[in-house]
């Protein structure tokens, strides 16, 4: 019946591939502006990686029971000097929503102001929000620096 | 509000022949008539009225301001910290444009709030105005958007850090939430690209969806008219000698104009007697200070988050909290269409949501303030 329809009346069925190469085209050409839109909004990966070790201080620059932060490649880190004069390094980046931390003396904890949140000195999330423990960094002496570096396949 | 004149004294319009040249040429006085028709019931809640008309006046200044401040501006995470304070301390009467910026986006922020919750408790939000609810809860959510952005511009610490809080949360979102962040960042961390992409939120794409939305929403209400609350339509009906109405035009607009002059005083007021601070600038390798904050219409969130513990189950907390607060925003803009007959039973109950919702909200900014 369709077959008998087509010889009868060959005008829609002419109007309808006109139509789906119409519409065809313009949505080629819709997505052909679309694609390089959305391509631009996702921004280049960042090259900076920043290395697996760092100097974080010099010997002498952090009193017994204080902390600092050292760049870590793009992200903080932080070291700290606890009151037996050990160092220990971790990242600053809290695992609750990415504020940077702090070593606060009179506690004896590292502390993220954002949210009240705590980590023991092995970076273990002991308080508060936070749902995950810092990262953890090894921490040697190299003559006069203090050097940091990420642990291997951890 | 006393005793309104009930009748427009409509000015005789050839008298000006401006009016008249223009009349002539496209029928000026025909695309006046809506606004010559259009009334405003008058009974003891038509205070509530002027809030949306408050709140439209303040993004006017906001737009002002705003042209402004790109005056001298710049954009960049070395120049943004930098620039904002030449505008505080060298450019003449910068540090009142500043001033008059924040504290005019923090007051209508308030009052679309306000407004918010007036169209609930009054009712106004019931069919046939579902699509003004919707189209003002979308602005409601732009607002903020328009605050949050607008609030990394100066590149201080608080804001650096208020960024990185939001943009995590909105990474946190299941699926999405990855390349948003990277999205709304400009990359994995915030940086100068990210208050690159915030002036151009805040600048450009903000303010033109807005001003479209606000069209459709103006449109809308002069379409439907003003809604009159359940208990003064019952009254009416009950007795209707003693309806009232007064033209909008001139009317109530030159109550609103009042309105929108004592905003304008209270704004000057707070912008000259507590100039907006500035900070110091943004650095990403120092601690987040103590004592930080968000600004306060974020507080009664970020005063939950901090309370919901680290795990719940199996669950991050943080997540729960995330999706619970985005659950309750999808059922308040869907509330016209939850909601049923606009004197159903359902609309107690949707009271109760409203006055438990504001309760919520109060007491949490509170407690968010007096909290360590």
């Amino acid at each position: 019946m369709d077959h008998a329809e087509i010889v009868t009346r060959p005008e829609p069925a002419r109007r309808r591939l006109m139509q789906v190469l119409l519409g065809g085209g313009l949505l080629a050409s819709a997505v052909a502006f679309l694609y390089p839109v959305l391509r631009y909004l996702v921004p280049p990966a960042a090259t900076d990686l920043g290395g697996d070790s760092v100097v974080a201080a010099k010997v002498g620059d952090l009193k017994a029971n204080s902390g600092k932060i050292f760049r870590f490649g793009s992200r903080p880190g932080l070291l700290v000097r606890t009151a037996d004069g050990e160092y220990r390094a971790m990242s600053a980046v809290c695992t609750h929503l990415n504020c940077t931390v702090q070593y606060r003396s009179d506690v004896r904890e590292v502390w993220c102001a954002c949210h009240n949140g705590f980590y023991d000195l092995n970076g273990r999330n002991v308080a508060g929000p936070p749902p995950r423990p810092l990262d953890a960094y090894d921490v040697h002496i190299n003559g006069d620096d203090v050097v940091v570096s990420r642990r291997r396949g951890a | 509000m006393a005793s309104p004149p009930e009748a427009a004294p409509r000015t005789s319009a050839h008298s000006n022949r401006l009016v008249a040249w223009l009349d002539e040429r496209f029928g000026w006085e025909d695309l006046l008539a809506p606004l010559r028709h259009k009334t405003v019931p008058v009974h003891k809640l038509s205070y509530w009225y002027f809030l949306g008309g408050i709140t439209l006046f303040l993004f006017v200044i906001q737009v002002l301001t705003g042209i402004l401040l790109l005056l001298y501006y710049r954009a960049s995470a070395n120049e943004a910290f930098e620039s904002v304070q030449y505008i505080m301390t060298q450019v003449q009467f910068g540090w009142l444009v500043r001033s008059i910026h924040s504290w005019s986006a923090n007051l209508m922020i308030f009052t679309a709030f306000a407004h918010m919750f007036s169209v609930l408790f009054l009712r106004a939000y019931t069919k046939p105005r579902e699509l003004t609810w919707l189209t003002g809860m979308v602005l409601l959510f732009l607002a903020l958007g328009f605050g949050f952005s607008g609030y990394l511009l100066p590149w201080n610490t608080l804001a650096f850090f208020a960024t990185k809080v939001g943009t995590e949360i909105t990474g946190q979102v299941p699926l999405i939430g990855k390349p948003l962040l990277i999205f709304l960042r400009g990359g994995e961390e915030v940086t100068g690209a990210t208050l690159t992409r915030f002036f151009g939120f805040h600048v450009a794409l903000l303010p033109g969806i807005t001003t479209l939305l606000i069209a459709v929403h103006i449109l809308l209400i002069q379409r439907l008219g003003m809604s009159v609350p359940p208990s003064q339509e019952a009254a009416w009906k009950a007795l209707p000698p003693d309806k009232r109405e007064m033209p909008f035009f001139p009317n109530f607009f030159a109550h609103e104009l009042m309105a929108w002059y004592i905003a304008l005083g209270v704004l000057g007021a707070l912008a000259a007697l507590a100039p907006w601070e500035l900070g110091s600038k943004a650095d990403p390798f120092v601690p987040a200070p103590a004592g930080i904050k968000p600004e306060w219409y974020f507080m009664f969130m970020f005063q939950t988050l901090k309370l919901i513990p680290a795990k719940l189950g199996p669950i991050d907390g943080e997540l729960v909290g995330i999706l619970g607060f985005g659950l309750v925003g999808l059922v308040w803009v869907l509330l016209p269409f939850l909601g049923g007959d606009r004197y159903g039973r359902r609309q107690v109950f949707i009271r109760g949501l409203g006055v438990f919702a504001l309760a919520y909200m109060l007491s949490m900014t509170v407690y968010g303030y007096l909290a360590k």
